[in-house]
């Protein structure tokens, strides 16, 4: 069972700096499990303790069950893509591909073996006798995947794989990522600051920041029931708008926007509202003003950029803060996702409902979701 | 299939100008070689004089008949061969010794932690500043010590590894991504393999600059030689060439035939080698 455990890890690089705050972790056997965060978070710092290249200040580190704290790096059967592939640049894909079974003292004939099937399987048949510097960002993307895969590790760590490749790239190697995963049915740790590549490549997402885990769990879960305001603000794209509020005898108030919530408790509250909770239809919904400042129109639909009848806060996702104390509620615009059949006219003001059972609330003291 | 050209493709009109076959800060650079080329030239002049021509004053620029004879002559004169062999292992020894010693240092001082890893290495970086005429006599001390003194043993080992060649290799090194060198670990090199097959097959620039710097210097290098040798069988070319030169009379068509000789293998290799000649001289900022 090469499932990977963090107990309580935590890493103080020398200087103090706290990359990775006591975190704790579990991936079974077979799991694509997603670290994700803006920069600096700690997610790559961890993912490089699994890999052995970083010691754990204080913590367990498990993979397959046994304590791999004093395992160097070639003894925890993992393999690593990083960022920038690290294709030597010196060898060709071939024998990029060959080396980690050359390391090992493979016989040569299964070294051909094992490199011609991994080739195969990613199209690199072609490329074998190249050399990295004569690959496209695409092709070297596959060789680092395949000089990974081609010793069947237990665990396979992704470090940003898809960061240095456009867009459209990105979206096809996202859903070859998904498929190997399928087949191969390897544990896989992928670090990335792209939410859309942790909503669809995940089976489970665990949201850092600041070096802390803020939440794990499901994509849909994480997106639909945010633990605290930072993952709220941090997952979703646009992201949620944020409203400061304040809770009396079971009626949560925002600016003009009322919402009955019974039992909430008395207190400042951080009202949350995704972009496409929001209607151009009012019909005995709760409301709010809207003036509509930019358009975007995607066909599909119309992404509204403005100002809404409430206070607006956000979220300093870039500073790692998760703590309401410090927001700031100057020069944010709120965001509403709209069907395009009602696109409205850029100056106006219109109003939108509210789809109250897709509203998230927070304690505005602690952060923490109020369910 | 090529795609459809959108826009036409504009060629500048030819201007019909007078253009020198040659770029204009030739004008400047062909008089400075021509001046740069007045010594070997002379060198070569001299070696083919007679005794007396070459002695003369003012010097006979156009010698009167080709004297190759001059070179026989200086090969004879002294062990030249023997010259020849032990600048040779001098040269090769050095550079070979250089180039190991110096990456495993410079590899030390550029990716591992330990205590006291950047006071070691400014101590190295300090020996640089003393001067080598400080050094000469304590060295010969030590070398003295280890009895190898008029050996070619005794000139090899003190050259065998430079502070500068660990400072110059630790700064490429610390230019390589160190993914590379994770990775490799990641795949299951040693930090030794990862010297041996990742970090040097990449540092080959460098590597080529400092054997072409070790191989000049060594190759060019006589105080040191004076220093250490005593019989003339042990001796490098440098040092061999002033036993031509008498202490009362010098034949200067024998010494400037033996110097001939003596750079032969140095321009045999710039020639060959003139692409990372010219790289390591700009890649070190230093000139010899």
């Amino acid at each position: 069972m090469p499932g990977v455990v963090l107990e309580d890890v935590t890493k103080v690089f020398p200087g103090g700096t706290v990359a990775v705050d006591q975190l704790s972790l579990e991936i079974a056997d077979g799991e694509f499990v997603i670290l994700v965060g803006p920069s600096g978070c700690g997610k790559t710092t961890a993912l490089r303790m699994i890999a052995g290249l970083e010691r754990p200040t204080t913590g367990t580190i498990r993979i397959g069950g046994g304590v791999v704290n004093e395992i160097s790096p070639r003894d925890r059967d993992i393999a690593m893509v990083f960022q920038n592939y690290a294709l030597y640049p010196h060898m060709t894909v071939y024998r990029n591909l060959a080396y980690p079974l050359r390391q090992r003292r493979m016989p040569r004939r299964d070294i051909d073996k094992r490199v011609r099937e991994v080739a195969e399987m990613l199209s690199l048949e072609d490329l074998l006798k190249r050399r990295p510097a004569q690959l496209s960002g695409g092709q070297r993307q596959r060789v680092a995947m395949g000089r990974a895969l081609v010793r069947e590790p237990d665990v396979f760590l992704l470090d940003e794989p898809l960061s240095n490749l456009d867009a459209k790239l990105r979206v096809q190697m996202r859903a070859g990522l998904k498929r190997l995963h399928t087949r191969l049915g390897i544990t896989t740790v992928y670090v990335t600051h792209d939410q859309v590549e942790a909503m669809t490549l995940g089976e489970r997402i665990a949201v850092l920041s600041d070096g802390k885990l803020q939440q794990l769990g499901p994509p849909q879960e994480v997106y639909d029931r945010p633990a605290n305001v930072f993952v709220a603000g941090f997952i979703g794209s646009p992201p949620m708008n944020l409203l400061r509020g304040a809770a009396r005898g079971g009626r949560v108030t925002a600016g003009q926007l009322v919402l009955e919530r019974p039992g909430v408790p008395d207190g400042d509250v951080v009202v949350g509202l995704r972009p496409e909770s929001m209607r151009t239809a009012v019909d005995g919904m709760p409301a709010v003003d809207f003036r509509v400042d930019v358009v975007e129109p995607l066909g599909d639909e119309v992404i509204v950029h403005g100002a809404l009848a409430a206070e607006l806060i956000a979220v300093d996702t870039a500073a790692n803060d998760a703590q309401v104390g410090s927001l700031n509620g100057s020069g944010i615009e709120a965001v509403a996702r709209l069907d395009p059949r009602h696109r409205p006219a850029e100056g106006t003001t219109i109003r939108l409902g509210i789809e109250t059972t897709e509203v998230h609330l927070f304690d505005a003291a602690t952060g923490l979701a109020i369910r | 299939m090529t795609a459809p050209r959108l826009l036409p493709v504009e060629t500048p009109p030819e201007k019909p100008r007078r253009r020198l076959p040659f770029s204009p800060r030739h004008l400047f650079l062909m008089p400075v070689a021509a001046i740069m080329l007045v010594p070997l030239l002379w060198m070569v002049i001299l070696s083919l004089e007679t005794e007396v021509q070459a002695r003369s004053f003012p010097p006979v620029l156009i010698p009167s008949g080709l004297h190759f004879a001059n070179y026989p002559a200086a090969w004879n004169a002294v062990p030249f061969g023997d010259f020849f062999l032990n600048s040779t292992i001098y040269a090769l020894s050095t550079v070979a010794g250089n180039l190991l010693f110096c990456s495993l240092a410079a590899y030390a001082f550029a990716r591992l932690r330990f205590v006291g890893s950047n006071l070691l290495f400014i101590v190295f970086l300090a020996t640089l500043m003393v001067p080598y005429q400080v050094l000469l006599i304590p060295t010969f001390l030590i070398v003295k010590k280890l009895g190898m003194v008029d050996s070619v043993g005794g000139l090899i080992a003190p050259n065998l590894c430079s502070a500068f060649g660990v400072f110059m290799l630790r700064q490429f090194f610390r230019t390589l991504p160190i993914e590379l060198e994770e990775a490799a670990r990641i795949d299951g090199t040693s930090r030794l393999g990862i010297l041996f097959r990742i970090v040097l097959p990449l540092s080959l620039p460098a590597l080529a600059t400092l054997g072409i710097i070790q191989f000049m210097w060594s190759w060019n290098d006589f105080l040191w030689p004076l220093i250490i040798i005593d019989t003339a069988n042990h001796a490098p070319l440098q040092l061999g060439l002033s036993m031509l030169q008498g202490a009362h009379s010098t034949q200067w068509n024998l010494l400037m035939a033996g110097t001939v000789m003596s750079q032969i293998p140095m321009l045999a290799i710039f020639l060959f080698a003139q692409r990372w000649f010219i790289r390591s001289i700009a890649f070190t900022g230093i000139k010899q």
